[in-house]
């Protein structure tokens, strides 16, 4: 065993330790690690959303185009190119200043202008995003020869088809499940059992990774073992 | 203005992003762009605001006397030694050698980890004292995990290394994943995103208006 | 014993998961490792991108993901940088710029490769889909400097590129939202780019229907697939060495759900008439 001399990893190991104790059960220790976590998160996200989007991608474009500069070479205070918006990077700001207006009852509803742009750039990214990427690929891809040429394969095939239309027929519930419509939909419940019980198995493998690393840390980087 | 001019915006600016996917032309793709990184600092000031309401509500808290009030001095004083901190510190607040760089490798990164770290515990408890085998479906979800959970790591090759490869359970892990777990999780996809699809509809029309809670 | 089972501390069963996991760590048992074929696939799509070209790699993960998703994200950049490909790496996780840029310094010093030049951290950026989208109207545009602050568009490693058109590929290693899913709608699906993705476990199984239709053509799942791609390096990193602590923990699992079934049947026959 050869314990590490360095003061911050004793203070990183101490802290897990900490907050491994709420095993036992709930104590001091945990609850102060938990405090102390919650109030750096929360300041280091203040800090870090300050210095990596609103200092560059705001603060610095407005100060160039008050000197008549900006992204491309053409001068002035105003422009509209792809990327360079020079003075009207006021407008991102005024709206997220508008956002601490929910501080003040009377006039928090101005709030609403700045969330109504995020909601709808949002939700007509995502619209598309999903329409493209999860629905149109996605069908294209389900539209494959049931018979390949090989026996194997073409099981495969034919499987992967039925419990696709099986479980998007169990979603379907503009009409009650029974008959043809209920024999399809309980074949698709086996198959979307056989799927969350496959995301089970991955989930403990995900869990069980996170603790494997905690303790590679303690042995390896505080103790000095292996 | 309070409720209409809000749903006015986000109807023209969620129109604005749709037609940017199909309308290459600067006339659509200049604003579209503009208002996708007018999205991206006002997102930034949001997390602002989150922080500024967690100091508000825990300063409340410890004025009141709440239970565990204590804790939350822990808290506050953190949060603004770190903002003190950071902001002093500047654009290389995060190189090496800084103070919030050892907040964030030697209190956030161990904290955050071990945190998570926990939840091998309780998966491990959960599965002796919550799952319970009482149906047939139920019987195909734990066949289905139990198989893909050995058959994932070496030890299922241990196990099953002697028999024919194709009732190995890396094997049958395998073809588990591929086609029944790929057709179900993709009627999954393809019902989220018709799912998606139809709510960002709503949300552009202005039909879903949950987003403007709130009174006037 | 169904009975003093089913009474159990729960913290008996914490003590032996704790130990199961432990003792593996502390004296290996080095169980052999195949390399399933989505992780060769990863592999050879890295290996067949030209060597020299430039790679984009988001790294949207935080401290929670590091035993999984750190290893692979060593091994990959080891092999980027062995091509001599240039790496632009970026992170849309608040939690992950600082974790993000110790690894790619640290495999950067390993194989003597410059900042600015062979690679280039962009650092954070808040807004999710939006940055990705913006970043195909030009990677500047949504990133005007780079995590230490440096002007993007001054960079060597910058010449040259542009838009995502400038890429062959796109490696992203990722823990969640915003991560692959999101990189495959919005940038795969409109601008055709080559992806292949490093996974958490919890949400590989969500991928495999994009590796089928071709929208990736390679995963990683998980420490598992981190190992594997080791494995297929020729490496022996902290992945391949949490394998054996993962197995064990896994027959325990899959013990503790046979059990607690077994207690439960136990009781209803001892109550049934």
């Amino acid at each position: 065993m050869n314990l590490t001399t360095d003061l911050s990893i004793w203070v990183a190991a101490l802290l897990t330790l900490c907050i491994f104790s709420f095993l036992y059960k709930d104590n001091p220790f945990y609850k102060f690690a938990e405090h102390l976590f919650v109030g750096v998160s929360a300041g280091y996200y203040i800090v870090l959303n300050f210095w990596t989007v609103i200092v560059p991608n705001m603060w610095d474009p407005l100060m160039k185009s008050f000197g008549g500069h900006g992204v491309s070479d053409r001068a002035g205070m105003v422009a509209v190119e792809l990327g360079d918006y020079r003075l009207f990077m006021l407008i991102p700001g005024l709206l997220g200043l508008l956002l601490f207006t929910r501080f003040f009852g009377k006039i928090g509803w101005m709030s609403r202008w700045s969330l109504a742009v995020i909601i709808g750039v949002y939700a007509g990214i995502k619209t598309t995003g999903f329409a493209q990427g999860d629905f149109v690929a996605q069908v294209q891809g389900s539209l494959q020869p049931l018979w390949t040429g090989e026996l194997g394969s073409s099981i495969n095939a034919i499987v992967f088809t039925v419990g696709l239309l099986t479980s998007l027929l169990f979603f379907f519930y503009s009409r009650e499940h029974t008959g043809a419509l209920g024999v399809a939909s309980r074949l698709g419940v086996f198959f979307l059992m056989v799927g969350f019980g496959a995301g089970y198995g991955y989930t403990v493998m995900s869990r069980v990774s996170l603790l494997i690393g905690r303790l590679q840390f303690l042995l390896q980087d505080w103790l000095g073992i292996g | 203005m309070k409720r209409e001019f809000p749903l006015f915006v986000t109807a023209v600016v969620g129109i604005f992003m749709i037609l940017s996917f199909f309308v290459p032309h600067h006339s659509v793709s200049v604003p579209a762009d503009f208002l996708q990184q007018c999205a991206i600092v006002v997102v930034a000031f949001g997390y602002v605001l989150g922080g500024a309401n967690v100091l508000k509500l825990n300063t409340l808290a410890i004025s009141k006397r709440e239970p565990g009030w204590p804790y939350k001095i822990v808290l506050i004083a953190s949060l603004l030694v770190t903002v003190v901190l950071g902001v002093l510190e500047g654009r290389q607040f995060l190189d090496q050698g800084m103070k919030s760089k050892w907040i964030y490798d030697q209190l956030y990164s161990p904290m955050q980890a071990t945190m998570f770290a926990l939840l091998a515990f309780y998966i491990a408890s959960a599965a002796f004292r919550a799952f319970r085998i009482r149906t047939a479906e139920a019987g195909f979800l734990a066949v289905a995990a139990l198989i893909v959970m050995l058959g994932r790591v070496p030890v299922g090759q241990l196990l099953t290394g002697w028999l024919p490869e194709p009732i190995q359970l890396p094997t049958i892990q395998d073809w588990i994943m591929e086609t029944p777990q790929n057709a179900s999780k993709r009627a999954i996809l393809i019902g989220a995103a018709l799912g998606v699809m139809a709510t960002g509809l709503r949300v552009i029309l202005g039909i879903e208006r949950s987003y403007l809670s709130g009174e006037d | 014993m169904a009975h003093a089972l089913e009474n159990i501390d729960r913290r008996w069963i914490f003590l032996i998961m704790g130990l199961l996991v432990l003792l593996p760590l502390l004296f290996p048992l080095a169980l052999p490792l195949v390399v399933s074929n989505r992780v060769q696939g990863f592999h050879d799509t890295i290996a067949k991108v030209p060597d020299g070209s430039t790679v984009l790699m988001p790294c949207d993960y935080d401290p929670g993901a590091i035993p999984e998703l750190v290893p692979m994200t060593r091994t990959a950049l080891r092999q980027l940088f062995q091509k001599n490909c240039k790496v632009v790496v970026l992170c849309l996780w608040n939690g992950g710029p600082g974790l993000v840029d110790n690894v790619v310094r640290s495999v950067a010093t390993e194989m003597n490769k410059q900042d600015g030049v062979d690679f280039v951290n962009l650092g954070f950026k808040e807004g999710r889909e939006a940055v990705m989208v913006v970043m195909g109207q030009g990677i500047a545009n949504a990133f005007p400097r780079d995590y230490r602050g440096q002007e993007t568009r001054s960079l060597p490693v910058m010449r040259g590129v542009r838009d995502y058109s400038s890429f062959p590929l796109l490696v992203s290693i990722s823990a969640g939202y915003p991560g692959t899913k999101e990189w495959v709608q919005q940038v795969q699906a409109r601008f055709h780019i080559p992806v292949v993705a490093g996974v958490t476990a919890v949400s590989a199984p969500e991928y495999y229907p994009y590796l089928q239709s071709g929208q990736l053509l390679g995963l990683l799942g998980g420490m598992a697939g981190a190992a594997e791609y080791e494995k297929a390096r020729g490496e022996k990193g902290t992945a391949t060495r949490g394998m054996d602590a993962q197995s064990m923990a896994h027959i325990f699992v899959a013990l503790c759900i046979l059990a607690g079934n077994w207690v439960q049947w136990s009781k209803s026959r001892s109550v049934a008439p």
